[in-house]
Protein backbone atom coordinates (compact mmCIF):
# COMPACT_ATOMS: atom_id res chain seq x y z
CA UNK A 1 0.00 0.00 0.00
CA UNK A 2 1.19 3.32 -1.10
CA UNK A 3 1.58 5.33 2.04
CA UNK A 4 -0.78 8.29 2.12
CA UNK A 5 0.42 11.89 2.06
CA UNK A 6 -0.15 15.44 2.36
CA UNK A 7 0.48 18.92 0.94
CA UNK A 8 1.88 21.61 3.15
CA UNK A 9 2.65 25.03 1.65
CA UNK A 10 4.83 27.05 3.93
CA UNK A 11 5.03 30.85 3.43
CA UNK A 12 8.75 30.99 3.07
CA UNK A 13 11.53 34.84 3.83
CA UNK A 14 14.73 34.22 4.58
CA UNK A 15 15.78 37.69 5.11
CA UNK A 16 19.33 37.60 3.47
CA UNK A 17 17.97 36.43 0.19
CA UNK A 18 14.38 36.96 -0.37
CA UNK A 19 12.72 40.67 -0.99
CA UNK A 20 9.18 39.16 -0.38
CA UNK A 21 8.03 35.92 1.35
CA UNK A 22 6.69 33.20 -1.05
CA UNK A 23 5.39 29.90 -0.40
CA UNK A 24 7.06 26.85 -0.75
CA UNK A 25 4.84 23.11 -0.74
CA UNK A 26 6.61 20.10 0.57
CA UNK A 27 5.08 16.84 0.54
CA UNK A 28 4.86 14.80 4.09
CA UNK A 29 3.07 11.66 5.16
CA UNK A 30 -0.08 11.17 6.43
CA UNK A 31 -0.92 10.26 9.79
CA UNK A 32 -4.23 10.73 11.44
CA UNK A 33 -3.03 10.99 15.19
CA UNK A 34 -0.58 14.12 13.50
CA UNK A 35 -0.52 18.14 14.08
CA UNK A 36 0.88 20.59 11.78
CA UNK A 37 3.88 21.04 13.57
CA UNK A 38 4.58 17.21 13.02
CA UNK A 39 4.29 17.62 9.43
CA UNK A 40 6.77 21.04 10.25
CA UNK A 41 9.47 18.82 12.24
CA UNK A 42 9.15 15.98 9.41
CA UNK A 43 9.85 18.79 7.43
CA UNK A 44 13.13 20.05 9.09
CA UNK A 45 14.37 16.57 10.06
CA UNK A 46 13.71 14.66 6.71
CA UNK A 47 13.63 17.67 4.07
CA UNK A 48 14.52 20.95 3.85
CA UNK A 49 16.69 21.90 7.19
CA UNK A 50 16.70 25.47 6.70
CA UNK A 51 12.96 26.04 7.52
CA UNK A 52 12.75 28.22 10.85
CA UNK A 53 9.80 28.31 13.28
CA UNK A 54 9.25 28.22 17.01
CA UNK A 55 7.88 25.60 19.24
CA UNK A 56 8.81 24.20 22.51
CA UNK A 57 5.94 21.96 24.61
CA UNK A 58 3.81 20.36 21.57
CA UNK A 59 0.94 20.15 24.36
CA UNK A 60 -0.49 24.09 24.52
CA UNK A 61 1.09 24.96 27.00
CA UNK A 62 4.02 27.29 25.96
CA UNK A 63 2.22 29.62 23.74
CA UNK A 64 5.32 29.95 21.16
CA UNK A 65 3.34 27.82 17.80
CA UNK A 66 1.21 30.10 16.58
CA UNK A 67 0.88 30.46 13.46
CA UNK A 68 -1.56 30.98 10.43
CA UNK A 69 -3.22 28.04 9.51
CA UNK A 70 -5.29 27.89 6.41
CA UNK A 71 -6.06 31.69 7.15
CA UNK A 72 -6.76 30.94 11.20
CA UNK A 73 -5.03 32.00 13.80
CA UNK A 74 -3.71 28.56 15.06
CA UNK A 75 -1.34 26.70 17.79
CA UNK A 76 0.55 24.47 15.43
CA UNK A 77 0.48 21.86 18.25
CA UNK A 78 -3.20 21.86 18.24
CA UNK A 79 -4.14 21.80 14.64
CA UNK A 80 -4.52 17.85 13.66
CA UNK A 81 -4.18 16.75 10.28
CA UNK A 82 -7.33 15.24 9.80
CA UNK A 83 -9.03 17.97 9.47
CA UNK A 84 -7.68 19.54 6.77
CA UNK A 85 -7.11 16.10 4.96
CA UNK A 86 -6.77 15.55 2.00
CA UNK A 87 -7.25 19.14 1.27
CA UNK A 88 -3.33 20.68 0.98
CA UNK A 89 -2.79 23.01 4.21
CA UNK A 90 -1.59 26.51 4.45
CA UNK A 91 0.51 27.60 7.07
CA UNK A 92 1.51 31.15 7.26
CA UNK A 93 3.21 32.87 10.25
CA UNK A 94 0.74 35.10 12.60
CA UNK A 95 -1.09 37.79 11.14
CA UNK A 96 -0.34 41.28 11.80
CA UNK A 97 2.96 40.81 13.49
CA UNK A 98 6.13 41.65 10.98
CA UNK A 99 8.08 38.06 9.61
CA UNK A 100 11.27 37.87 11.32
CA UNK A 101 12.14 34.90 9.09
CA UNK A 102 9.97 31.82 8.03
CA UNK A 103 7.09 31.36 10.61
CA UNK A 104 8.71 33.01 13.10
CA UNK A 105 6.96 36.39 13.91
CA UNK A 106 8.42 39.57 15.34
CA UNK A 107 6.29 39.55 18.65
CA UNK A 108 8.44 42.13 20.78
CA UNK A 109 5.23 45.17 20.52
CA UNK A 110 3.69 42.92 22.03
CA UNK A 111 6.33 42.26 24.86
CA UNK A 112 6.22 46.16 25.49
CA UNK A 113 2.61 46.45 25.97
CA UNK A 114 2.24 43.49 28.18
CA UNK A 115 4.90 45.03 30.40
CA UNK A 116 2.93 48.53 30.34
CA UNK A 117 0.27 47.03 31.57
CA UNK A 118 2.12 46.06 34.68
CA UNK A 119 0.96 42.19 34.88
CA UNK A 120 1.57 41.32 38.32
CA UNK A 121 0.28 42.07 42.11
CA UNK A 122 1.01 45.57 42.90
CA UNK A 123 -0.43 45.16 46.63
CA UNK A 124 -1.52 48.16 48.99
CA UNK A 125 1.11 47.62 51.44
CA UNK A 126 4.30 45.49 50.83
CA UNK A 127 3.71 42.18 53.00
CA UNK A 128 6.34 40.79 55.29
CA UNK A 129 7.06 37.22 54.47
CA UNK A 130 6.01 36.29 58.74
CA UNK A 131 2.61 38.08 57.95
CA UNK A 132 1.91 34.73 56.32
CA UNK A 133 -0.03 34.27 52.76
CA UNK A 134 -2.63 36.72 51.31
CA UNK A 135 -5.33 35.05 51.43
CA UNK A 136 -8.09 34.72 49.30
CA UNK A 137 -11.50 32.22 48.68
CA UNK A 138 -12.44 29.80 45.79
CA UNK A 139 -14.75 33.44 45.04
CA UNK A 140 -12.35 35.65 44.61
CA UNK A 141 -10.24 33.57 42.98
CA UNK A 142 -13.05 32.20 39.87
CA UNK A 143 -13.65 36.08 39.54
CA UNK A 144 -10.67 36.30 37.36
CA UNK A 145 -9.12 32.95 37.45
CA UNK A 146 -10.17 32.54 33.32
CA UNK A 147 -7.84 35.23 32.39
CA UNK A 148 -4.71 33.46 34.29
CA UNK A 149 -4.77 31.12 32.02
CA UNK A 150 -3.25 33.12 29.03
CA UNK A 151 -0.30 31.85 27.71
CA UNK A 152 0.68 34.68 25.59
CA UNK A 153 0.41 32.91 22.60
CA UNK A 154 -0.98 35.85 20.28
CA UNK A 155 -3.38 34.04 18.29
CA UNK A 156 -5.76 36.97 19.76
CA UNK A 157 -3.64 39.51 18.19
CA UNK A 158 -3.36 37.77 14.85
CA UNK A 159 -7.27 37.36 15.00
CA UNK A 160 -8.28 40.95 15.58
CA UNK A 161 -8.12 43.62 12.25
CA UNK A 162 -8.49 46.66 14.94
CA UNK A 163 -4.33 45.40 15.96
CA UNK A 164 -4.01 45.16 12.35
CA UNK A 165 -5.21 48.46 11.22
CA UNK A 166 -4.05 50.49 14.58
CA UNK A 167 -0.62 49.07 15.55
CA UNK A 168 -1.14 51.46 18.56
CA UNK A 169 -3.60 49.44 20.06
CA UNK A 170 -2.90 47.87 23.50
CA UNK A 171 -4.40 44.42 22.04
CA UNK A 172 -7.01 41.69 23.67
CA UNK A 173 -4.18 39.44 26.23
CA UNK A 174 -2.32 42.52 27.75
CA UNK A 175 -5.84 44.49 28.27
CA UNK A 176 -7.24 40.42 29.65
CA UNK A 177 -4.53 40.78 31.77
CA UNK A 178 -4.80 44.28 33.34
CA UNK A 179 -8.23 42.95 33.78
CA UNK A 180 -7.35 40.41 35.43
CA UNK A 181 -4.89 41.84 37.90
CA UNK A 182 -7.78 44.76 38.76
CA UNK A 183 -9.80 42.20 39.61
CA UNK A 184 -7.60 40.28 41.95
CA UNK A 185 -8.33 41.35 45.41
CA UNK A 186 -4.71 41.25 46.76
CA UNK A 187 -3.77 43.84 44.11
CA UNK A 188 -4.26 47.81 44.24
CA UNK A 189 -2.61 48.37 41.14
CA UNK A 190 -5.74 49.41 38.91
CA UNK A 191 -5.31 53.05 38.81
CA UNK A 192 -1.55 52.57 37.12
CA UNK A 193 -2.79 49.89 35.18
CA UNK A 194 -5.69 52.46 34.12
CA UNK A 195 -2.89 54.98 32.43
CA UNK A 196 -2.82 52.39 29.83
CA UNK A 197 -6.10 50.39 29.85
CA UNK A 198 -8.41 53.73 29.84
CA UNK A 199 -6.32 55.63 26.97
CA UNK A 200 -7.52 56.09 23.29
CA UNK A 201 -4.88 53.58 22.71
CA UNK A 202 -6.54 51.26 25.09
CA UNK A 203 -9.95 49.29 25.53
CA UNK A 204 -11.11 52.36 22.82
CA UNK A 205 -9.56 51.30 19.90
CA UNK A 206 -11.40 48.04 20.62
CA UNK A 207 -14.73 47.23 18.07
CA UNK A 208 -16.03 44.43 19.80
CA UNK A 209 -15.09 42.04 16.56
CA UNK A 210 -15.22 39.68 19.49
CA UNK A 211 -12.32 37.26 16.72
CA UNK A 212 -9.72 37.57 19.96
CA UNK A 213 -11.93 35.26 22.32
CA UNK A 214 -12.78 33.01 19.42
CA UNK A 215 -9.03 32.15 18.50
CA UNK A 216 -7.81 32.05 21.62
CA UNK A 217 -6.96 28.63 22.78
CA UNK A 218 -7.14 28.98 26.73
CA UNK A 219 -11.01 30.39 26.92
CA UNK A 220 -9.60 33.58 28.37
CA UNK A 221 -12.32 35.10 26.19
CA UNK A 222 -10.55 38.93 26.25
CA UNK A 223 -13.24 40.58 24.21
CA UNK A 224 -14.82 40.05 27.57
CA UNK A 225 -12.05 41.62 29.77
CA UNK A 226 -12.02 44.28 27.47
CA UNK A 227 -15.78 45.19 27.42
CA UNK A 228 -16.07 44.95 31.15
CA UNK A 229 -13.11 47.90 31.21
CA UNK A 230 -14.99 49.84 28.53
CA UNK A 231 -17.65 50.04 31.31
CA UNK A 232 -15.84 50.25 34.45
CA UNK A 233 -13.96 53.36 32.61
CA UNK A 234 -16.59 54.72 31.88
CA UNK A 235 -18.60 55.11 35.08
CA UNK A 236 -15.08 56.54 36.29
CA UNK A 237 -15.39 59.28 34.29
CA UNK A 238 -18.71 59.73 34.85
CA UNK A 239 -17.62 59.82 38.76
CA UNK A 240 -14.52 62.25 37.85
CA UNK A 241 -17.59 64.69 36.57
CA UNK A 242 -19.93 64.92 39.02
CA UNK A 243 -16.94 65.26 41.84
CA UNK A 244 -13.93 66.74 40.27
CA UNK A 245 -12.95 67.38 43.55
CA UNK A 246 -12.70 63.82 44.47
CA UNK A 247 -9.17 61.79 43.57
CA UNK A 248 -8.81 60.83 40.57
CA UNK B 1 23.56 38.93 11.34
CA UNK B 2 21.20 41.44 10.30
CA UNK B 3 17.74 41.80 10.28
CA UNK B 4 15.17 42.48 8.29
CA UNK B 5 11.63 42.06 9.61
CA UNK B 6 9.27 42.06 6.64
CA UNK B 7 5.61 43.93 7.45
CA UNK B 8 3.00 42.50 5.54
CA UNK B 9 0.11 45.05 4.51
CA UNK B 10 -3.40 44.43 5.52
CA UNK B 11 -5.40 44.65 2.24
CA UNK B 12 -8.51 47.59 2.44
CA UNK B 13 -10.83 44.04 1.65
CA UNK B 14 -9.48 42.65 5.03
CA UNK B 15 -13.29 42.35 5.62
CA UNK B 16 -13.90 39.84 2.62
CA UNK B 17 -11.25 37.49 4.22
CA UNK B 18 -13.33 35.51 6.52
CA UNK B 19 -16.83 35.08 6.63
CA UNK B 20 -16.62 36.02 10.51
CA UNK B 21 -15.11 39.23 9.66
CA UNK B 22 -17.60 39.52 6.92
CA UNK B 23 -20.87 39.02 9.58
CA UNK B 24 -18.85 41.72 12.05
CA UNK B 25 -19.14 44.22 8.74
CA UNK B 26 -22.54 43.76 7.99
CA UNK B 27 -23.31 44.11 11.96
CA UNK B 28 -21.39 47.14 11.68
CA UNK B 29 -23.22 48.62 8.64
CA UNK B 30 -26.65 48.04 10.68
CA UNK B 31 -25.40 51.77 11.91
CA UNK B 32 -26.12 53.35 8.45
CA UNK B 33 -29.85 52.40 8.74
CA UNK B 34 -30.56 52.76 11.95
CA UNK B 35 -28.91 56.13 11.85
CA UNK B 36 -31.02 56.71 8.53
CA UNK B 37 -34.08 55.62 9.94
CA UNK B 38 -33.62 57.80 13.14
CA UNK B 39 -33.66 61.00 10.97
CA UNK B 40 -36.66 59.91 9.15
CA UNK B 41 -38.59 59.83 12.18
CA UNK B 42 -37.22 63.71 12.51
CA UNK B 43 -38.48 64.36 9.60
CA UNK B 44 -42.10 62.69 9.58
CA UNK B 45 -42.26 65.05 12.82
CA UNK B 46 -41.45 68.15 11.00
CA UNK B 47 -44.20 67.26 8.58
CA UNK B 48 -46.36 66.41 11.45
CA UNK B 49 -45.67 69.60 12.94
CA UNK B 50 -46.40 71.72 9.45
CA UNK B 51 -49.89 69.95 9.49
CA UNK B 52 -52.94 67.38 8.74
CA UNK B 53 -51.89 67.49 4.61
CA UNK B 54 -48.04 67.75 4.80
CA UNK B 55 -48.52 64.97 7.20
CA UNK B 56 -50.37 62.96 4.58
CA UNK B 57 -48.08 63.84 2.25
CA UNK B 58 -45.00 61.94 4.84
CA UNK B 59 -47.36 58.63 5.00
CA UNK B 60 -47.94 58.84 1.10
CA UNK B 61 -44.10 58.44 0.71
CA UNK B 62 -43.90 55.97 2.99
CA UNK B 63 -46.07 53.66 0.59
CA UNK B 64 -43.67 54.34 -2.30
CA UNK B 65 -41.55 51.13 -3.27
CA UNK B 66 -38.32 53.29 -2.54
CA UNK B 67 -39.55 53.72 0.86
CA UNK B 68 -40.73 50.02 0.95
CA UNK B 69 -37.17 48.53 0.22
CA UNK B 70 -35.61 50.82 2.74
CA UNK B 71 -37.22 49.79 5.04
CA UNK B 72 -37.33 46.22 4.06
CA UNK B 73 -33.36 46.00 3.97
CA UNK B 74 -33.31 48.81 7.41
CA UNK B 75 -35.54 45.80 9.03
CA UNK B 76 -33.01 43.16 8.64
CA UNK B 77 -29.87 45.42 9.47
CA UNK B 78 -31.93 45.84 12.23
CA UNK B 79 -32.32 41.94 13.52
CA UNK B 80 -28.84 42.07 12.63
CA UNK B 81 -27.98 44.41 15.24
CA UNK B 82 -30.42 43.22 17.47
CA UNK B 83 -29.22 39.33 17.24
CA UNK B 84 -25.18 40.16 17.48
CA UNK B 85 -26.07 42.94 20.68
CA UNK B 86 -27.63 40.23 22.89
CA UNK B 87 -25.10 37.52 22.11
CA UNK B 88 -22.44 39.97 22.90
CA UNK B 89 -24.21 41.23 25.85
CA UNK B 90 -23.41 38.54 28.66
CA UNK B 91 -19.77 39.73 27.76
CA UNK B 92 -20.38 43.00 29.30
CA UNK B 93 -22.35 41.66 32.40
CA UNK B 94 -20.47 38.63 33.81
CA UNK B 95 -22.72 36.77 36.87
CA UNK B 96 -21.17 34.90 39.38
CA UNK B 97 -23.00 33.37 41.90
CA UNK B 98 -20.96 32.47 45.21
CA UNK B 99 -17.75 30.27 43.64
CA UNK B 100 -19.66 29.26 40.20
CA UNK B 101 -19.69 31.70 37.29
CA UNK B 102 -22.53 31.58 35.34
CA UNK B 103 -22.87 30.83 31.37
CA UNK B 104 -24.16 33.47 29.23
CA UNK B 105 -27.07 31.55 28.20
CA UNK B 106 -29.88 33.10 30.36
CA UNK B 107 -28.87 36.88 30.19
CA UNK B 108 -29.31 36.17 26.29
CA UNK B 109 -32.50 34.39 26.80
CA UNK B 110 -33.26 37.47 29.43
CA UNK B 111 -32.92 40.06 26.60
CA UNK B 112 -35.23 37.99 23.87
CA UNK B 113 -37.83 38.19 26.24
CA UNK B 114 -37.42 41.58 27.01
CA UNK B 115 -37.33 42.37 23.53
CA UNK B 116 -40.65 40.54 23.36
CA UNK B 117 -42.43 42.23 25.53
CA UNK B 118 -41.50 45.39 23.94
CA UNK B 119 -42.08 44.64 20.42
CA UNK B 120 -45.87 43.19 21.36
CA UNK B 121 -46.31 46.05 23.47
CA UNK B 122 -45.48 48.81 20.94
CA UNK B 123 -47.27 46.68 18.20
CA UNK B 124 -50.52 46.44 20.93
CA UNK B 125 -50.05 50.11 21.37
CA UNK B 126 -50.16 51.20 17.26
CA UNK B 127 -53.36 49.03 16.84
CA UNK B 128 -55.55 49.92 19.71
CA UNK C 1 -1.11 59.18 27.86
CA UNK C 2 -3.80 61.44 27.93
CA UNK C 3 -7.05 60.83 29.48
CA UNK C 4 -9.64 59.61 27.46
CA UNK C 5 -13.00 61.50 26.68
CA UNK C 6 -14.24 58.70 24.77
CA UNK C 7 -16.40 57.60 27.59
CA UNK C 8 -18.60 60.28 26.31
CA UNK C 9 -19.58 59.22 23.00
CA UNK C 10 -19.00 55.68 24.13
CA UNK C 11 -21.95 55.50 27.01
CA UNK C 12 -24.05 57.57 23.96
CA UNK C 13 -23.27 54.44 21.80
CA UNK C 14 -23.81 51.79 24.04
CA UNK C 15 -27.35 53.18 25.17
CA UNK C 16 -27.86 53.84 21.94
CA UNK C 17 -27.45 50.56 20.81
CA UNK C 18 -29.24 49.06 23.49
CA UNK C 19 -32.66 50.66 22.84
CA UNK C 20 -31.83 50.44 19.42
CA UNK C 21 -31.72 46.39 19.82
CA UNK C 22 -34.73 46.33 21.86
CA UNK C 23 -36.98 48.98 19.75
CA UNK C 24 -35.68 50.00 16.20
CA UNK C 25 -37.08 46.81 14.61
CA UNK C 26 -40.44 46.89 15.60
CA UNK C 27 -40.58 50.74 15.21
CA UNK C 28 -39.18 49.93 11.19
CA UNK C 29 -41.85 47.31 10.95
CA UNK C 30 -44.72 49.26 12.02
CA UNK C 31 -43.89 52.18 10.41
CA UNK C 32 -42.37 51.08 7.86
CA UNK C 33 -43.85 47.85 6.28
CA UNK C 34 -46.78 47.35 8.19
CA UNK C 35 -48.64 50.82 7.94
CA UNK C 36 -47.45 51.19 4.23
CA UNK C 37 -48.34 47.83 3.43
CA UNK C 38 -51.86 48.10 4.54
CA UNK C 39 -50.74 44.91 7.00
CA UNK C 40 -52.51 47.20 9.75
CA UNK C 41 -54.65 50.30 9.88
CA UNK C 42 -53.47 53.70 8.65
CA UNK C 43 -55.31 54.76 11.85
CA UNK C 44 -52.27 53.68 13.16
CA UNK C 45 -50.34 56.60 12.37
CA UNK C 46 -52.95 58.95 11.94
CA UNK C 47 -52.56 62.71 11.96
CA UNK C 48 -54.78 62.82 14.98
CA UNK C 49 -53.18 60.23 17.20
CA UNK C 50 -49.47 61.13 15.99
CA UNK C 51 -49.94 64.77 17.25
CA UNK C 52 -51.59 63.37 20.43
CA UNK C 53 -48.17 61.99 20.55
CA UNK C 54 -46.12 64.39 20.46
CA UNK C 55 -47.94 67.01 22.46
CA UNK C 56 -47.29 65.04 25.78
CA UNK C 57 -44.85 65.87 27.46
CA UNK C 58 -43.87 62.28 28.07
CA UNK C 59 -44.51 61.38 24.81
CA UNK C 60 -42.10 64.01 23.58
CA UNK C 61 -39.62 62.54 25.81
CA UNK C 62 -39.85 59.07 24.44
CA UNK C 63 -39.91 59.93 21.22
CA UNK C 64 -36.40 61.99 21.65
CA UNK C 65 -34.73 59.00 22.81
CA UNK C 66 -35.82 57.05 20.70
CA UNK C 67 -34.19 59.17 17.92
CA UNK C 68 -31.36 61.06 19.94
CA UNK C 69 -29.49 57.67 21.01
CA UNK C 70 -29.91 54.90 18.47
CA UNK C 71 -28.48 58.69 16.40
CA UNK C 72 -25.61 58.48 18.59
CA UNK C 73 -25.19 54.43 18.62
CA UNK C 74 -24.92 55.29 14.54
CA UNK C 75 -22.96 57.88 14.55
CA UNK C 76 -20.13 56.44 16.78
CA UNK C 77 -20.26 53.27 14.87
CA UNK C 78 -19.74 54.86 11.29
CA UNK C 79 -16.73 56.64 12.41
CA UNK C 80 -15.33 53.30 13.59
CA UNK C 81 -16.37 51.55 10.29
CA UNK C 82 -15.09 54.20 8.04
CA UNK C 83 -12.13 53.45 9.61
CA UNK C 84 -12.31 50.19 9.54
CA UNK C 85 -12.83 50.48 5.55
CA UNK C 86 -9.63 52.67 5.25
CA UNK C 87 -10.56 56.35 5.99
CA UNK C 88 -8.11 57.83 8.39
CA UNK C 89 -9.18 58.80 11.33
CA UNK C 90 -9.26 61.98 12.07
CA UNK C 91 -10.86 64.88 12.49
CA UNK C 92 -12.72 65.49 10.09
CA UNK C 93 -14.30 62.14 9.95
CA UNK C 94 -14.71 62.65 13.17
CA UNK C 95 -16.33 65.91 13.06
CA UNK C 96 -18.50 64.36 10.02
CA UNK C 97 -20.05 61.49 12.18
CA UNK C 98 -20.63 63.50 15.43
CA UNK C 99 -21.69 66.73 13.59
CA UNK C 100 -24.97 64.89 11.98
CA UNK C 101 -25.92 63.37 15.10
CA UNK C 102 -25.62 66.73 16.88
CA UNK C 103 -27.72 68.51 13.92
CA UNK C 104 -29.88 65.44 13.71
CA UNK C 105 -30.55 65.57 17.38
CA UNK C 106 -30.63 69.37 17.61
CA UNK C 107 -33.64 69.05 15.23
CA UNK C 108 -35.84 67.00 16.32
CA UNK C 109 -35.64 68.77 19.82
CA UNK C 110 -36.41 71.92 17.79
CA UNK C 111 -39.33 70.09 16.04
CA UNK C 112 -40.85 68.13 19.05
CA UNK C 113 -40.75 71.54 20.97
CA UNK C 114 -42.84 73.47 18.88
CA UNK C 115 -45.56 70.52 18.07
S1 LIG D 1 -5.66 35.71 25.44
FE1 LIG D 1 -5.74 33.65 24.55
S2 LIG D 1 -5.21 33.96 22.38
FE2 LIG D 1 -4.54 35.79 23.47
S3 LIG D 1 -2.40 35.43 23.99
FE3 LIG D 1 -3.62 34.75 25.77
S4 LIG D 1 -3.98 32.56 25.42
FE4 LIG D 1 -3.28 33.41 23.45
S1 LIG E 1 4.40 24.12 21.07
FE1 LIG E 1 3.87 25.02 23.01
S2 LIG E 1 1.90 25.79 22.59
FE2 LIG E 1 2.34 24.73 20.75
Amino acid sequence: MTEQTLQVEILRYRPETDQDPAFQTYTVPYRDDWVVLDALNHIKDNIDRTLSYRWSCHMAVCGSCGMMINGEPKLSCHAFLRDYYPNKVRVEPLANFPIERDLVAVTDDFMEKLESVKPYVIPQQERAVDEGPHLQTPAQLNAFKQYTMCINCLLCYAACPQYGLTPDFVGPAALALAHRYNLDTRDAGREQRQEIAASNEGVWDCTFVGECSQACPKSVDPAAAIQQTKIASTIDWYKALLNPWGKR
Amino acid sequence: MSRKPYLRKMPKSWWLARRSYTSYMARELSCVFIGAYSLLIVVGLHRLSQGRDEYGAFLDALQSPLSLVFHAAALVFALIHTVSWFSLAPKAMPLQIGEKKLSGGPVVLAHYAVWIVVSAGVLLVARI
Amino acid sequence: MAKSNKPIVWSLFAGGGMLSAFVTPVLIFVTGLAVPLGLMSLDSLSYDRMLVLAQNPVGKIVLFAVIFLPLWHAAHRLLTTLHDVGLPKGRIAMTACYGAAALGSIAAAVVLLRI
